[in-house]
């Protein structure tokens, strides 16, 4: 059993480190906004040089040779288009983009953790927290694979949707620090919720580049990232997060199994939760099938993530059913 | 889930060059609508387009479609007291929906009319996928193409390196090989198909375990005062919901008393009130003739009587009266559930019914306050706690209606046939423990003589619950395997000490961590035949195909 005692100093100190983290977010949101309209120009027509090369050598598998000719075009189109003079001093806003997105990540952290101290238990069992801790989840998602792949690109969106997202949660979903209520005092609450919020950080990525998908002109030239870059991260994140958001329903249902006394008995959020799976699912399928991939595709992953978000915000506002902790404020 | 090769599940790559047996598969094909082909050609037709995955898509997003409306309206099975609400509030809008079964959205023929052609797709598809998986898996890699230069990776060196010594090389890579004269041919990756049909497999299994549940296990609700005990009959139960296959013989025969309740509560501060824990002390007989054991029941924590588990749900106060009528004989003794009216401060309602009480019946309207607090004229409970508990009592004498033969709740009192005793007040002088009160017109008296609490229990039943978990756990590992696995190719050609290399990867998405594997392929390849000519332009050829950048992507999309 927690103890109900309540460390304030430490609950004040937590609403001011996410006040702290939203700042930064803000900040490098506007660094890697800088990078994009000015020091984009250049890299991107090296990088598209590069390909040029790259898939010329690759000779004439025919199913290649077709889309080599239409990149090849777009990025000579480009690079004739592209002004000369690139901003060296934009390129470095984005590194420092990068400095400042990790200090806003580690702000974030440290928000969770000292909530978490301050009130002695998992500091995700109810709305406010959980949001907070789905935007650290979606920023982590996006440095983690900023290691291992260039998509600085994506940073500017990210960090603003963790922005606003944190912005949200403070502003409307804010309560008191406190013991939570006897239900959730379980160690499922570490694995099920868990899941259900890494698995959201990575659709939260993947739902930021089909919004950015869809609104970026074939063709003409733009700050936006390519197209086949965003529909690929889009995809990867999701490949990612399916098993994980499978996972926490499945650890969901195991939970109630425990407390509720049954493992599924269709109640909002485990209705809702089953659409969202099988609106990814189809995603998937649809991404695998011709005629299907692409902007098809990305609208499917939109609509699931709007079933995501709606599981979030609309069922645990609009609806009540035995996972109502939500302790949204009235 | 098979169609064209177009379409090839979660995962496929569509290669139709790379899949000759793709075409022999009768299912590839759009399923052409026979023209006067009579019932056969017709049933032959449905099947396939039933079992295509164009349709087990469609009715995979039916199935999430119809349980939109199961989320909206108040659902029988749920909370049968909110559809009741739903029906006082709109009757014939109420009407409607009930008509389309909108209150039992998931017992309604409709659902399962999808449930159920989801899963005759399901399996029609995933049969036939699994003999041709089956027969893909004892089939040989193919040859070598001519020229390995123009497959998606390739590269070349010199080296002495023989087709058996790169053939075992690659089999100790977990491939499996094929060779010629002067080629070796690799593949590997086959658990990505078996993966997909394990998920496909275990979702059938899944649903199976879910009806089968439905179908031999039950459900039962009761409440339970401290210190009475519950034995597990159907008739023990306040309600009882059974499967269609579950007879009274069946239950479990386990039984217990409740020796103890304990609610704690936050004591101060902005949260003062919100329950922290619940525990439950009972001493639980596993069958008539076994020891009894103790076991403390909590909300995450259900009792275990061989796969029958009981559950604690609820809580309150049950205060203890004894009521004396007019005759001065004891007419009444014992406790009595009280409903909380309010969660914050546990403010209960409860109704005593005294039918033996004479000359005339005895009813009482109780409010118990469990932490009372005067508040001007009025008295209040300020905390779901214990700590100052009275009751105020409404007392009625005259005719209670049992006779009628009318089923009546024992929460409420039907006062029509009822007098008041005395002057009623909203505010009558709470009682404490031990207090009595003196009814008006000689009617007798009622004591206050304690408080105990109640506990609202749920024992289920349910065989279906370990195997849907072991198959939703066998669902996600398919899924897993089907989304990392990649099915790629290597092939290797030696003329004199001329060593060529080329692979392809048939899986979607996989071809930048192949360029990765495929340059770690030929580094292996490479290393047990120490090249004296060295040739760097050669190694750039691996590394240069390997996408330097998130954009060289045309070759693999
Ligand atoms: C089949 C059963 C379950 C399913 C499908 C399920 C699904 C979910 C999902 C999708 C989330 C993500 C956040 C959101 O969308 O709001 C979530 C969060 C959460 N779940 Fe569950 N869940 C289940 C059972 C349980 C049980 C039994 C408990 C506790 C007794 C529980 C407690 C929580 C809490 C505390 C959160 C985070 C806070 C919140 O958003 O309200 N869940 N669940």
């Amino acid at each position: 059993m927690p103890p109900a005692q309540i460390n304030e100093g430490l609950a004040t100190l937590s609403d001011q480190l996410i006040l702290v983290t939203v700042l930064l977010y803000l900040i490098a949101m506007i660094a890697y906004a800088l990078e994009l309209a000015f020091g984009r120009s250049r890299t991107a027509a090296a990088v598209k040089t590069r390909e040029l090369v790259t898939v010329g050598a690759a000779g004439s598998d025919s199913s290649v040779a077709g889309s080599a000719a239409d990149s090849a075009a777009g990025a000579e189109g480009e690079s004739r288009t592209a002004p000369v003079a690139p901003a060296g001093w934009a390129v470095k806003a984005g590194a420092v983009a990068v400095v400042i997105s990790w200090l806003g990540w580690a702000a974030n952290l440290a928000g969770l953790l000292t909530r978490g101290f301050a009130v002695d238990r998992w500091p995700w069992a109810n709305m406010y927290e959980f949001v907070v801790a789905l935007c650290f989840a979606s920023v982590t998602a996006f440095l983690v694979l900023l290691t291992r792949q260039r998509i600085r690109f994506l940073g500017a969106f990210v960090t603003v949707t963790a922005a606003l997202g944190l912005g949200f949660a403070v502003l409307f979903l804010h309560v008191q620090a406190g013991p939570v209520m006897p239900a959730l005092n379980s160690y499922w609450i570490a694995i099920h919720v868990t899941a259900a919020i890494i698995a959201g950080g990575l659709f939260l990525v993947a739902g930021v580049c089909a919004v950015l998908y869809l609104v970026r002109n074939d063709g003409r030239m733009s700050v936006l990232p390519a197209k086949e870059q965003l529909d690929r991260i889009a995809h990867r994140a999701i490949v990612i997060a399916f098993p994980i958001w499978t996972f926490a329903v499945i650890a969901g249902a195991l939970w109630a199994d425990r407390a509720w006394g049954r493992y599924w008995g269709w109640d909002p959020k485990e209705v809702w939760s089953f659409i969202t799976w099988i609106a990814y699912a189809a995603y998937l399928h649809a991404r695998a099938t011709a005629g299907w991939r692409g902007k098809a595709a990305m609208i499917v992953s939109l609509v699931a993530f709007a079933c995501l978000l709606f599981n979030l915000v609309g069922v645990n506002i609009f609806f009540s059913g035995l996972h109502s902790y939500a302790d949204v404020p009235k | 889930m098979t169609t064209k090769n177009d379409e090839s599940g979660v995962s496929e790559q569509p290669e139709q060059s790379e899949r000759p047996e793709q075409s022999e598969r009768p299912e590839q094909r759009e399923p052409a609508r026979p023209v006067g082909l009579g019932v056969v050609g017709w049933l032959r037709w449905g099947w396939r387009t039933l079992t295509s995955m164009r349709t087990a898509l469609i009715l995979l997003f039916l199935f999430a479609l119809g349980s939109v409306p199961g989320s909206v309206y108040p659902q029988r099975s749920v909370d049968p007291g909110r559809v009741a609400q739903y029906f006082k509030n709109s009757p014939t809008e109420a009407e409607w929906l009930d008509r389309l079964w909108m209150f039992d959205v998931f017992t309604s023929p409709w659902f399962a009319a999808i449930y159920l052609l989801l899963f005759l797709s399901l399996a029609g598809c995933v049969f036939p996928r699994a003999v041709v998986h089956f027969k893909e898996l004892r089939k040989k890699p193919p040859a070598a193409p001519r020229n390995l230069n123009r497959l998606p990776q390739s590269a070349a060196f010199e080296g002495d390196l023989t087709v058996e010594s790169v053939a075992a090389k690659l089999r100790r890579n977990r491939f499996r090989v094929v060779t010629g004269t002067d080629w070796v041919s690799a593949e590997k990756g086959y658990l990505r198909e078996t993966g997909n049909l394990l998920f496909h497999v275990s979702l059938l299994v899944l649903l199976f375990a879910v009806g089968a549940g439905g179908l031999f296990g039950y459900r039962g609700n009761v409440l339970v005062v401290e210190g009475d005990g519950f034995a597990n009959t159907v008739a023990a139960y306040d309600r009882f919901m059974p499967g269609q296959r579950v007879s009274a013989e069946s239950l479990q025969p386990f039984s217990f008393t409740l020796k103890e309740f304990q609610a704690t509560y936050v004591a101060s501060g902005d949260k003062r009130g919100q329950p922290l824990d619940y525990s439950a002390t009972l001493s639980v007989q596993d069958s008539p003739s076994s020891p009894s054991r103790e076991v403390e029941l909590k909300v995450n924590e259900p009792l275990d009587v061989d796969g029958t588990l009981t559950y604690l749900l609820g809580h309150g106060y049950a205060p203890t009266f004894k009521v004396t009528d007019g005759k001065g004989h004891a007419a009444y003794e014992g406790s009595v559930a009280c409903l909380a009216s309010d969660q914050a401060t546990y403010t209960s309602e409860c109704v005593i019914k005294v039918p033996d009480a004479q000359p005339d019946q005895l009813g009482f309207l109780i409010r118990f306050l469990p932490t009372t607090v005067p508040n001007g004229a009025a008295w209040v409970s300020v905390f779901p706690g214990a700590a100052n508990p009275t009751v105020q009592v409404f007392p009625f004498s005259g005719d209670l209606g049992l006779k009628s033969g009318q089923p009546q709740s024992v929460y409420q009192l039907d006062t029509d046939n009822l007098k008041p005793l005395g002057k009623m007040s909203a505010q009558p002088t709470p009682l404490n423990v031990g207090d009595t009160l003196e009814l008006a017109d000689g009617a007798g008296k009622i004591e206050f003589t304690g408080v105990k609490e109640w506990i609202s229990l749920q024992t289920a039943y349910d065989p279906g619950r370990v195997p849907a978990l072991l198959a939703a756990a066998a669902a996600v590992l398919g899924l897993v395997m089907s989304l990392t696995v990649r099915r790629r190719r290597v092939w290797v050609r030696i003329t004199d000490r001329k060593v060529t290399v080329g692979g392809l990867t048939r899986t979607e998405g996989g071809g930048a961590s192949f360029a990765e594997e495929f340059a770690e392929i030929v580094t292996m390849l490479r290393g047990a035949a120490p090249s004296e000519t060295s040739q760097p332009e050669d190694a750039a050829t691996a590394i240069d195909r390997e996408p330097v950048s998130p954009s060289n992507r045309s070759s693999e999309e």
